[in-house]
């Protein structure tokens, strides 16, 4: 079913069910749409406007509106929360790219702010505090798309089940090395590589291994991918980072603290930008990877001090 | 001969399934070289700035300029109208560089962000004359542009009414010196003007391939246009992006 005829997916917030063809695009399939425009590109973390524009300049495709970079959070501890919305309405002024904003997992009430204020999308991200350690946000619930982080394939699907029209990995964020991010995508690709081939018998108890929604599973077995825009986010530091995300299948890359707490960060954004568009020619990114001063000092994950943001769910 | 599709960032997958669905090759166009190996282009959706600093970088601006200029069909959908069109409003602080040649101006993100995102029935009656159908189809606005106003030669092939909570824009009269209000109550959302052909909406994101199909009739007209002493040459400068083998499966068309 998945061959290369167009595949016409019918999408009913994951009931399964035929929809009416939707006149609003705050339907599931219509925030999946949205999210496809941002293919291909760059989102980056910023903190001020000044910032924002620095990544509009650079081609971003998009801004991640936060108050602390995640390698700030981990240094300091305490509770992290939703940006203030003064911060985030000045970011949106800034720039003419689609501005996100994180809220907490499971906090609606932070998700239902970010929307009042027009956020483009909204992160509902591992990296702040857990507002809710049982329950995500049922993001049927709003028009606004979400992005979820996800480690494996089944926590992907699990997202996707309650809303999220895009999905990242959650890598680890904050450290500038990019083995967990690495390792998620591969083990999400994995997965589907596997379920791809599996006997569709098989596919009722599978899903029930991966604890994942089996109409979302057998959906994903027919495209041979995830049913949404899948982005690599935690860790990327470097332009050679991001086009190995690239590499891997991934749709785009989100970069973190690895661009504004780096040397040179107007250089260092344009170089990712590129590395993203040209990741399949090795000439572009040996020219886009010369002349950097130092990329942002990264965290060893076998460092046993250091918390992990990714075990949170 | 295949079409090709600027694949800088945005819905070029898209595009190329489209192309795919009527029968025709999709060429991936990153660099400038690789425009002299088709004669045909699509400048797909996604974000206008990001595209225009790698276009920018790349140096690919004079070789779009040109083929513009040399009159080969050119489509701009959403992103790719804000790139053929002479003026735009509503840019980044500092602007942004555009390949030009469609005389009207376009507004960005016209409609307002995200949020306002929306699909509706256009009519489209010059399309269905065209290529058949109803004589409406499904526009899908993203953080959409809209062209406020067109030149004497340009055609209109759909308009779309502006709601009364639309935010009030300006733009600016022809001698640039002031702004006037934009108080027309529909603006202009797909035109034509000779090889160019621009939409503010998304026809790949959809299962219509009417206009994909119309593209192409402009493209036959084209061809069938071009002198015969015109040599075809074949660059082979695919390799490297092309390699069907390892490209990821890819998204479904939601209906």
């Amino acid at each position: 079913m998945a061959d290369n005829n167009g595949v016409v997916a019918v999408y009913g917030n994951g009931a399964g069910e035929l929809s009416e063809p939707s006149k609003n695009l705050a339907t599931l399939s219509g925030k999946v749409g949205l999210a496809r425009m941002l293919r291909g590109g760059v989102i980056m973390e910023v903190a001020t406007p000044e910032q924002a524009r620095i990544a509009e300049e650079a081609g971003a495709c998009a801004v991640m509106a936060v108050e602390h970079v995640p390698a700030d959070i981990g240094a300091q501890g305490g509770v992290a929360r939703m940006s203030d919305p003064a911060l985030i309405r000045d970011i949106k002024r800034a720039v003419t790219i689609p501005v996100m904003a994180k809220a907490r997992i499971g906090h609606f009430v932070e998700a239902q702010i970010l929307q009042a204020i027009g956020v483009d999308y909204v992160d509902e991200s591992e990296v702040l505090t857990q507002a809710d350690d049982q329950h995500h946000i049922n993001k049927h619930n709003f028009k606004a798309p979400f992005v979820c982080g996800c480690s494996d394939l089944g926590e992907a699907l699990c997202r996707i089940g309650e809303g999220a029209a895009m999905i990242r990995t959650k890598g680890e964020a904050g450290t500038g090395n990019v083995v967990e991010a690495v390792r998620q995508v591969r083990a999400v690709m994995g997965a589907i590589r596997s379920l791809r081939t599996m006997d569709d018998d098989e596919v009722f108890a599978y899903a029930k291994k991966i604890a994942a929604p089996y109409d979302l599973v057998m959906q994903t077995k027919q495209l041979g991918r995830l049913p949404v825009v899948q982005f690599a986010a935690g860790g990327v530091a470097t332009p050679a980072d991001a086009a190995l995300m690239m590499q891997l299948g991934c749709d785009g890359v989100f970069v973190d603290s690895g661009i504004f707490k780096s040397r040179d960060p107007v250089r260092r954004a344009r170089a990712v930008v590129q590395a993203v568009t040209h990741h399949t020619d090795p000439k572009i990114l040996a020219d886009v990877s010369t002349g950097f001063e130092e990329a942002m000092e990264g965290i060893n994950l076998k460092d046993s001090r250091t918390e992990r943001f990714a075990r949170r769910s | 001969m295949a079409v090709g599709v600027l694949a800088l960032q945005g819905s070029y997958n898209e595009h190329i399934a489209a192309l795919r669905r009527i029968g025709v090759k999709g060429i991936e166009i990153r660099k400038a070289e690789q425009l002299r190996g088709v004669d045909s282009l699509i400048i797909p959706g996604g974000e206008s700035t990001t595209m225009a600093k790698l276009a920018e970088l790349h140096n690919l601006f004079p070789a779009l300029r040109e083929f513009v200029g040399s009159g080969k069909p050119v489509w701009g959908t959403c992103a790719g109208l804000i790139f053929l069109a002479n003026k735009a409003t509503g840019q980044k602080t500092g602007g942004q560089d555009l390949v030009g040649g469609l005389d009207c101006t376009v507004h960005r993100n016209f409609f307002g962000s995200q949020l306002q995102s929306f699909e509706m029935e256009l009519s489209v009656p010059k399309l269905a004359e065209k290529e058949g159908g109803t004589s409406t189809c499904r526009g899908v606005f993203i953080r959409a542009p809209a062209i406020l106003e067109v030149g004497p030669n340009v055609e209109v092939i759909a308009d779309c009414p502006v709601s009364s909570e639309q935010l009030k824009v300006a733009i600016p009269t022809s001698d640039g010196q002031e702004e006037k209000e934009f108080t027309n109550n529909r603006v202009i959302v797909a035109v034509k003007q000779g090889n160019l052909l621009a939409t503010a909406f998304h026809p790949e994101l959809t299962s219509d391939s009417r206009w994909h199909r119309y593209f192409l009739a402009m493209v036959e007209e084209a061809k069938e246009e071009a002198t015969p002493s015109e040599v075809m040459v074949k660059y082979d400068l695919y390799g490297d992006g092309n390699d069907r083998a390892k490209k990821p499966y890819d998204l479904p068309i939601f209906e």
